[in-house]
């Protein structure tokens, strides 16, 4: 009898510090905000309701959506290169890879502002060759979250995608080749189909890390640019505002959620088809 | 490999992508010029002391790698029994309760900073210093659960059942035999928890307070009221504490085991 408690006492001061610190904290925080008098959702159907917040939850979504997609688009094929190359370079490439992902987030979104801002590198640069006569505005823009979001984000996505095409027998192309397929046909056809699960994944951590950033839209994104994260902190500090701030809070949890569930359906659905077509 | 200069050509400006960035940070820290400016007219070395000048920077600096560490140590203690718990014992809902001491990553972590700070230490009056450790501990937590775990799966089990029948008890058993075999799951979980708790910024957001402040959030504070090359300089410095800790990674364990 007392054997078999021994699981749940090794247990136990995990899962009391989990209750204690992070469910209790979440349920005190967001459970005030269904209740007006009574239970109730209006909180949340007047955020959706306002053309404001409605603009943030909206440029959020479409943030990340965009940099997803620009990560899965420059992830698959360096991924495929780096599984592919021979041993001794493909340490050295993972190594450059995972640099950055090691780095502070500040570090790399601050190197951002140098490049991008209205005095910065890329400006000067495009100006002293003539190609602009006055500085773009690049930095404090959608465009600059974007940027920041795929560059913090796209070691991730390579470094999930190597994992799964180093998998893939080399053999597999040469036989599309063989077969007649021309190189870009093969890839299409045979690399992207079998590498799917790991774009899942790699698109899911994106995504959620996207959705759910705050360094990158607070330094690359300015006063004007605001996504979920920074609203929830403006909310919290600078209006005073912790009704809001919770409310905010449990639409990022919520969404993370969705994400994650909407990406792991349509893996399986994508999974059910190939069986059927097999 | 056949040659694919398309693919190559693809690969090559992706990584350029990621490393010019951060080159560009390494060339700016060296510029004469108070604000920063690329190519640099002079060549100094005095951001580097203005940042070693810098209390807040150094303050922050010790606070965050203090942070870190216990925060790292904690989940650890906790987190290595637990891992061998859910692995090896048969638990009543074991996936679930595995999934919820890998909840903290489903979390947003502003979102963690901010419950926590509203119910610990604005309800319940706890100083912003255990927060914030507590809240680093809830981020190590996973890295444990996940690496530790997987590295107990792959050990053979015969090996423990061999150490019972020869006397040991079930924690002697753990100590001497399982322990020793699952040192590069630790010390591979020990580097993930670490680096991540040391570079993370939205937990500690909203725990910090007067000389409470983690270095990431301090440079972050830094940056927006200043721009000039000491943010660089001590970019390169934590670029080159990364570079130590990948190196030490990569001759221990191999860079494979973290990614």
């Amino acid at each position: 009898m007392t054997q078999r408690r021994v699981p749940y006492l090794i247990l136990a001061p995990g899962l009391i510090l989990l209750i204690l610190f992070l469910v209790l904290p979440l349920i005190s925080t967001i459970f005030p905000t269904f209740f007006n008098g009574g239970f109730t959702f209006s909180n949340y159907t007047s955020f959706f309701l306002d053309e404001y917040n409605f603009g943030i939850f909206w440029r959020t979504i479409k943030i990340s959506l965009i940099a997803t997609l620009i990560c899965v688009v420059l992830g698959v094929p360096t991924a495929y290169y780096i599984s592919q190359s021979p041993k001794k370079w493909r340490g050295l490439l993972m190594s450059i890879t995972l640099f950055p992902l090691l780095t502070n987030s500040v570090v790399r979104s601050f190197a951002w502002i140098t490049i991008l801002g209205q005095d910065g590198i890329l400006n000067n640069a495009l100006m002293n060759i003539g190609l602009l006569s006055k500085p773009l505005t690049m930095l404090y823009t959608e465009f600059a979250i974007v940027i920041g979001s795929v560059y913090l984000f796209l070691p991730l996505m390579v470094i999930t995608l190597v994992g799964i095409l180093e998998n893939i027998d080399s053999e597999i192309m040469e036989a599309a080749e063989t077969l007649g397929a021309n190189r870009l046909i093969a890839f299409v056809k045979v690399i992207l189909p079998l590498s799917v699960p790991g774009i899942i994944v790699g698109s899911i951590l994106v995504f959620t890390g996207s959705l759910t950033a705050y360094t990158t839209p607070q330094l690359l994104g300015g006063n004007r640019n605001i996504m979920l994260a920074t609203f929830l902190y403006q909310n919290a500090t600078a209006l005073g505002n912790w009704q809001g701030a919770s409310v905010i809070a449990l639409i990022m949890i919520v969404a993370t959620l969705i994400v994650m569930k909407l990406f792991s359906w349509v893996a399986g659905r994508m999974d059910k088809r190939g069986e059927a077509s097999a | 490999m056949r040659k694919n200069i398309g693919l190559k050509i693809f690969a090559g400006l992706v990584f350029a992508f990621l490393l010019v960035p951060l080159f560009i940070i390494i060339v700016t820290s060296f510029g004469t010029n108070s604000t920063i400016q690329f190519p640099i007219k002079g060549f100094t070395l005095d951001w580097y002391s203005k940042v070693f000048d810098n209390e807040a920077f150094m303050d922050s600096f010790f606070l965050s790698l203090q942070v870190a560490f216990f925060a790292t140590l904690l989940a650890l203690i906790i987190g290595v029994p637990a891992a061998y718990s859910l692995a090896r014992h048969k638990v009543f809902g074991r996936n679930w309760i595995k999934s919820f001491f890998l909840s903290p990553t489903i979390v947003p972590g502003l979102v963690v900073g901010y419950a926590m700070y509203q119910f610990i230490v604005i309800k319940f009056q706890f100083p912003i210093i255990q927060g914030l450790f507590l809240g680093h501990f809830l981020i190590c937590l996973p890295y444990v659960i996940r690496v530790v775990g997987s590295t107990i799966e792959q050990l053979d089990f015969s090996i423990e059942e061999v150490s019972w029948t020869l006397g040991c008890t079930k924690l002697q058993a753990f100590i001497k035999v399982v322990l020793p075999n699952i040192t590069s799951g630790i010390f591979a979980s020990f580097m993930l928890a670490f680096i991540n708790s040391f570079n993370n910024i939205p937990v500690s957001q909203f725990l910090s307070g007067p000389g409470v402040t983690m270095l990431p959030t301090s440079l972050m504070n830094y940056i927006e009221y200043n721009y000039d090359p000491s943010v660089s300089a001590l970019s390169v410095i934590l670029m080159l504490g990364t570079i130590v800790l990948m190196y030490v990674i990569e001759k221990t364990l191999g860079l494979a085991s973290i990614s």
